[in-house]
């Protein structure tokens, strides 16, 4: 990736008699660089100016009438929970995945099947809500029967089972599937820039193919895979389709996975009220969303500073 | 499936005396073995029923355990881990097919359904029951598409042009930091913002499609601004101070020499950009809305869109429930062909456009 440096000290700039047409199109280059920085800020300043009105209401004027933090609150559990089920599964997955593509299947497919994995990223998430409906949730509910039998007395599994299927865990593995791809090019990226001297010395030591991975790869594409998987949160939590149409929500906090009655998720449930909603009810949609807003940056900062400390991988795709 | 390991050194040949023989299986046992345990599990489902689900599912388990336990007794603990690890690799990737499988499947059977003329020639204008169409959302998302493009590979090429070429310093880190974070932006967040941005500068009932298409804009630029980064800073400084030797001006270098040479990677990356986009529902759902006619205006009034369509006829089916059901899973299937073809042309972009200095 970084074969050639950007040019950092281009002769041109010096003493040069600066062309209007340089300084157009310098101007311009700059120009666009400084409007996206402005464009998010706008984002933030916008998305804070629509929802202070629900921020300052008093609170039975709220959708609910319980006030803004009660409002909000059972989402973002909702949000979390479905997020962070959604990591669980797909982390260790993609991490196969990945190790698969790199260094277990055979060289002359394993391009291939990258494009094919990749595929999965570019379904758009009405179809996989559409998936998730129609063929996932059914598929699902023989396990939700026998969750609720077998697991109540975990409290994720709490029960009684929903006979649709349409619950946190569907939208859990849902949210898996979409996010697999995500973490696993990222970690098939840093894995296949495992120095290749240290592999093959382990192999020269003798080390059986997995032992080489334990050893020479695994530990560098340790903080590869973390960021992956936190591009991978920022994206589960923000992910709107596809919950709004499997999910039945719109119950209070619950951290029970298999029942009928879950909490919705942010950006579901402002996707589902947003159309009908009118007055303070927008407002108060918008706040939940920058509520959503500054979760997932606060994620993706985090991501980006961890590939950030590693220079020699984009991470950006 | 290739489960059998390095064997660079043979060592089969028995020697005599007091050193040690290390007993190998023989090559294709651990496939055959992984067969075999495919086979017991197929006998277990039948024995409870069968059914392809369990049959995998016990085939796999019993599968990946023979092998391993079977390499544990002949060839020691530390062979029986890596290929145990292989087997766990491989139904990684074998289960991540099962969702891409099924998913195609799914909406090739229910959506050629109605994979007919009427779907692309019909709008929804005054149709309740069966009939009509999506010519009406496709044209919307044709549209608003395009004007997202048209707002976004601007800015989005001049950023990544500043980065490679003129930034520096502080303002360079910032805008390479917010560019990434920006690619994190959930699209629902993307639809709030240009929804407040136009009800503030129009009033609360201004509805109109370049609100969608800014909304998809803010998706869009960062990843334009990372591949078209990337792609540029690929171009060999050598040709750029060629021309400068020549006494190009700068700009002149970047539109004549650094764009064409990397137009390939450019216009791959552009696509895979508007691939990314053509598929986002939510900031459409919450910004243009849905209409049953045929809007081609994007500045004024609600347009429909394929996503949204989709979603409106599956989730509020009219009377004739059947024949919303069927538009949508149509819909669906349009979109994925709309993106298969984005992605299969950006492939294409960027093996016809290859640079042809030797590189």
């Amino acid at each position: 990736m970084t074969a050639t440096k950007a040019p950092t000290e281009p002769p041109s700039q010096q003493r040069v008699v600066r062309r209007p047409g340089d300084r157009i199109f310098a101007g311009a280059a700059k120009g666009s660089g400084i409007f996206i920085l402005l464009v998010l800020a706008g984002v933030a300043a916008f998305l804070i100016s629509e929802a202070i009105p629900a921020l300052t209401a008093s609170s039975e004027e709220i959708p609910g009438g319980e006030g803004l933090a009660s409002y909000i609150w059972p989402l973002i559990v909702g949000t979390l929970l479905g997020a962070l089920l959604a990591l669980v599964v797909a982390t260790p997955l993609a991490v196969g995945i990945a190790l698969y593509i790199t260094y277990y299947a055979p060289r002359r497919i394993a391009a291939t099947m990258g494009y094919v994995i990749d595929l999965l990223a570019a379904i758009p998430s009405v179809v996989y809500g559409f998936w998730g409906l129609a063929v996932l949730a059914p598929q699902l509910v023989p396990f939700h029967v026998w969750a609720a039998d077998n697991l109540s007395w975990i409290p994720l599994f709490d029960g009684p089972a929903s006979t649709s299927g349409r619950t946190m865990l569907t939208v859990g593995l849902v949210l898996a599937v979409m996010i697999l791809p995500i973490i696993s090019a990222i970690a098939r990226e840093v894995f296949s820039q495992a120095p290749a001297l240290h592999r093959e010395a382990a192999l020269a030591l003798g080390a059986t193919r997995w032992e080489m991975i334990k050893m020479a790869v695994l530990p560098y594409g340790k903080s590869g895979v973390i960021a992956g998987a936190m591009l991978g949160l920022g994206r589960a939590l923000g992910e709107t389709m596809a919950v709004a149409i499997v999910l039945s929500g719109g119950a209070g906090a619950t951290i029970n996975l298999i029942s009928n009655s879950n909490p919705s998720t942010i950006a579901s449930n402002i996707a589902l009220r947003f159309p009908e909603a009118t007055g303070l009810g927008v407002n108060t949609l918008i706040a939940s969303g920058l509520v959503l807003f500054l979760i997932t940056l606060a994620v993706n900062m985090l991501a980006r500073w961890v590939v950030n400390r590693r220079a020699d991988f984009s991470g950006a795709n | 499936m290739s489960t059998d390991t390095q064997s660079a050194p043979q060592l089969s040949e028995p020697q005599p005396g007091p050193v040690r023989v290390q007993r190998k299986l023989p090559r294709f046992a651990p496939l055959g073995l992984f067969v075999l345990g495919i086979a017991l599990g197929a006998a277990l489902s039948a024995a409870t029923g069968f059914s392809v689900t369990s049959t995998v599912i016990y085939g796999v388990i019993l599968g990946t355990l023979l092998v391993y336990v079977v390499t544990r007794a002949v060839e020691g603990r530390r062979k029986a881990t890596d290929r145990l690890v292989t087997c766990l690799v491989t139904t990684a990737f074998g289960i991540a097919m099962i969702p891409l499988v099924s998913l195609v499947y799914t909406v090739l059977d229910k959506g050629l359904a109605r994979f007919d003329g009427d779907f692309f020639g019909m709008s929804m204008f005054r149709v309740v029951g069966e009939g009509g169409g999506a010519y009406h959302a496709i044209i919307g998302t044709l549209i608003i598409t395009l004007v997202a493009t048209a707002i976004s590979v601007p800015i989005g090429l001049f950023t990544a042009i500043y980065l490679v070429e003129y930034g520096t310093g502080r303002l360079k880190k910032a805008i390479t930091f917010f560019v990434d974070v920006m690619t994190g932006i959930p699209s629902i967040v993307a639809g709030l913002f240009a929804f407040a941005l136009f009800t503030l500068l129009f009033g609360n009932s201004f509805r109109a499609g370049i609100m969608g298409a800014v909304a998809l804009s803010v998706l869009m630029i960062p990843v334009v601004v990372r591949s078209c980064e990337e792609v540029l800073k690929l171009v060999p400084n050598e040709l750029r101070e060629a021309s400068f030797a020549l006494g190009v001006p700068k700009w002149r270098t970047v539109v004549r020499v650094v764009l064409p040479t990397a137009i390939a990677g450019l216009g791959t990356g552009i696509t895979l950009s508007v691939a990314r986009v053509v598929g986002e529902t939510a900031p459409l759902l919450i910004t243009v809305g849905l209409i049953t006619g045929t809007n081609l205006n994007p500045f004024d009034g609600r347009m429909a869109t394929l996503p949204v369509f989709a979603f409106y006829q599956l989730t509020q089916p009219g009377t004739a429930t059947q024949a919303f059901i069927d538009r949508a899973w149509t819909a669906a299937l349009v979109l994925i062909i709309f993106v298969m073809a984005l992605n299969i042309l950006a492939r294409l972009i960027s093996r016809f456009f290859a640079p042809k200095t030797g590189r």
